[in-house]
């Protein structure tokens, strides 16, 4: 059964928007080096963090990876603080501290990820328990790739959860490739699900392509984390559509893959399903796809001409009063012309 | 009035803190049902129940990232490591996580992880490190090393308070080897600011933790042979109080750095750059470090009476330094 009408909208349009962000940061505004670092694209896996964080409340949580722009946009960031961020604009979601999808707010319930990765999840655990301790009725999303559960802080963070019982839900898109090394290599394991027996909680997989089963499998394992019954893990099977980054062009990946993959676009898929559903007709499919690349145009053109930071902000905000901070003090004065006179 | 030993002041600090305030919790290996390996939370679990008095699996990395993800709640997790030693466990939690919440995206961790830390008690290598350089280093985090019951108390308070990460090592040799009388009334002792626990003319012993104890005890028999030291202690290395250590110098002009840690990368080589850019005129002498030497603290007895630096090699630098 679908979800309501406008959800299932929703879930296209947010689908749909994060593919035009990334095709424009990736394929024209890194090539025309106007994004100053690295570049890390969801293609082909947005069905995983829109049919997911599509159904959390306001005071849920997410953990997201670098691979999740779809829950990003769906707490709320905007596409221009999104783009300003990759051009390292003071505009951008960290003012220009931080790089790419390292985006976070509070206000937003969105925690930034650290290039470490797993490493949120222990955390998730812990605004979970948070969540627990307070007797508030939310639950945390949190995001991770195949790699990722490779690491001792995944195992660590998954244990914890499983022990205090707490509201997360760990969420794995299983690509089949960290960077160049093929899962076979990652592990000795087919289904990364099965690593949830390990910590006597529920564990599935699903087509994570198909973006009624992402959110199916979410609504189930939401519902038991709201109801006290803790953590679950859902493994969306999916596939890196791309190299593992703008620079890397994957050419270690068999060709015949990406072909077999592409045929099962989530977005294509699911646009399909709802035409013939009758959900949405092909001219309101054609019409959000154009009222997208407009809101992007000119998201892109504003964050273009936002400014880059002060130099002088990379002193700011290593602690809540700078006053008692000595480092800083000493670059500040070290820096200032004052010094010499 | 009775006498509290450092143990039992940072145990009422706790005590007070969470009385005062339900959004502070302690998260650690055996800190509930058995109160902790030095007993720092024993009668925690009765009083504040097991949601905030939390035993965790043997996890330092996971106990560290959940203490952040509460944090970001705005709750105020104490987070124990049972030795300091283990926190190398979470070091990335740590220095890439915590450190680095505000600045990266201006979310504040307002937590605290204490740890018994230091030698001297026949710990061996993996229970009697000094780890607070490799968090001196990461900015983003405050790090704290009381040495008197007075200052236990008041600093691990404003550490619960603080709106960010305090690393707190407490010396586990002082745990109940010192004590005195604490004030009935609430006191907090701010963070970043030193003390001089003993004033004096001629020569400056900047230090912190144990070590303050073997500074005093050199000044009582120095002041017999007419050499006055003056005995600053840091109580917290960062911020650190630039004011309090460079006063000192400039008025007595020598100076002795002092701490337990190894030597190469300890925090006497970041003071000596410090006197040395903004007081060098000041100085009639060689500034002199005394610490451990650069190697594993080991576990035999004669072994480790050699590593940790004593009250004699203060006497002996500083009559070196009088002479000089």
């Amino acid at each position: 059964m679908l979800p309501d009408k406008k959800v299932c909208r929703d879930m296209l349009y947010y689908m749909k928007l994060s593919r035009e962000i990334e095709t424009r940061i990736e394929r024209k505004l890194y090539r025309q080096g106007k994004i100053v670092g690295g570049v890390y694209v969801g293609r082909g896996q947005e069905a995983i963090s829109v049919g997911s964080s599509i159904q959390l409340e306001q005071d849920d949580c997410i953990c997201p990876s670098h691979r999740d722009m779809g829950a990003f946009l769906i707490r709320g960031l905007s596409a221009r603080a999104v783009l300003a961020q990759y051009m390292g604009k003071k505009t951008g979601v960290t003012r220009g501290k931080e790089a790419n999808m390292h985006m976070g707010d509070m206000r937003h319930k969105i925690v930034a990820f650290v290039s470490m990765l797993a490493d949120t999840v222990p955390v998730a655990a812990g605004i979970a328990l948070a969540y627990k301790m307070r007797r508030q009725r939310n639950v945390v999303l949190c995001y991770f790739g195949d790699g990722a559960t490779s690491r001792g802080d995944w195992h660590e963070g998954l244990n914890l959860a499983a022990v205090q019982r707490v509201p997360v839900v760990f969420l794995c898109n299983n690509n089949q490739y960290a960077y160049s090394t093929p899962l076979e290599k990652q592990m000795p394991i087919r289904d990364i699900s099965i690593r949830a027996q390990g910590y006597a909680m529920p564990g599935v997989t699903v087509d994570g392509n198909d973006v009624t089963a992402v959110y199916e499998a979410t609504r189930e394992a939401v519902e038991l984390a709201r109801n006290g019954g803790g953590p679950s893990l859902i493994e969306c099977k999916t596939f890196r559509m791309t190299g593992h980054s703008a620079h890397d062009d994957g050419r270690y990946v068999p060709k015949e893959l990406f072909e077999e993959w592409g045929k099962k676009d989530p977005i294509l898929r699911w646009e399909t399903r709802l035409i013939r559903d009758r959900v949405m007709s092909e001219r309101d499919v054609r019409e959000m796809a154009t009222r997208i690349t407009q809101e992007v145009d000119q998201a892109v053109s504003l964050a273009e001409n936002d400014p880059l930071p002060d130099p002088e902000e990379t002193l700011e905000g290593v602690y809540a009063d700078q006053s008692v901070d000595a480092p800083l003090a000493f670059a500040a004065s070290f820096f200032s012309p004052d010094r010499w006179r | 009035m009775a006498t509290t030993t450092y143990v039992e002041a940072i145990r009422q600090g706790l005590w007070e803190e969470m009385t005062r305030d339900d959004d502070v919790f302690v998260l650690g290996e055996d800190v509930g049902v058995y109160g902790g390996a030095f007993k720092v939370t024993a009668g925690f679990l009765d009083q504040f129940g097991e949601e905030r008095v939390m035993d965790t699996p043997l996890c330092e990395s996971a106990i560290v990232g959940a203490a952040i993800g509460a944090a970001l709640m705005g709750m105020r997790p104490v987070a124990e490591m049972q030795f300091a030693d283990f926190i190398s466990c979470a070091f990335d939690q740590i220095t890439n996580f915590a450190a680095k919440c505000r600045y990266r995206w201006g979310a504040g961790v307002p937590m605290v992880i204490r740890g018994p830390s230091g030698g001297g008690i026949h710990g061996g290598p993996f229970h009697s490190q000094n780890p607070e350089m490799y968090f001196v280093h990461t900015p983003g985090l405050k790090v704290v090393a009381p040495s008197t019951a007075y200052d236990a108390k008041g600093l691990i308070k404003s550490a619960i308070r603080d709106e960010d990460p305090v690393l707190f090592f407490e010396h586990k040799y002082l745990y109940r080897r010192v004590k005195e009388e604490l004030p009935s009334d609430e006191f907090l002792v701010p963070i970043g600011k030193a003390d001089v626990k003993r004033a004096g003319g001629d020569i400056s012993v900047i230090t912190y933790g144990a070590m303050v104890h073997n500074a005093l005890e050199a000044a009582g028999v120095l002041a017999g042979d007419g050499v006055e030291l003056e005995v600053v202690d840091l109580r917290t290395l960062v911020p650190m109080d630039k004011t309090t250590v460079l006063e000192s110098v400039k008025k007595t002009g020598k100076v002795i750095l002092l701490h337990e840690d190894t030597r190469t990368g300890g925090f006497a080589g970041e003071l000596a750059a410090l006197i040395a850019e903004e007081v060098f005129e000041y100085l009639d002498g060689p500034v002199m470090r005394i610490t451990a030497p650069d190697t594993p603290i080991p576990y035999s007895p004669p072994l480790e009476e050699f590593f940790l630096p004593k009250t004699s090699d203060v006497i002996r630098v500083a009559r070196h330094l009088a002479a000089y």
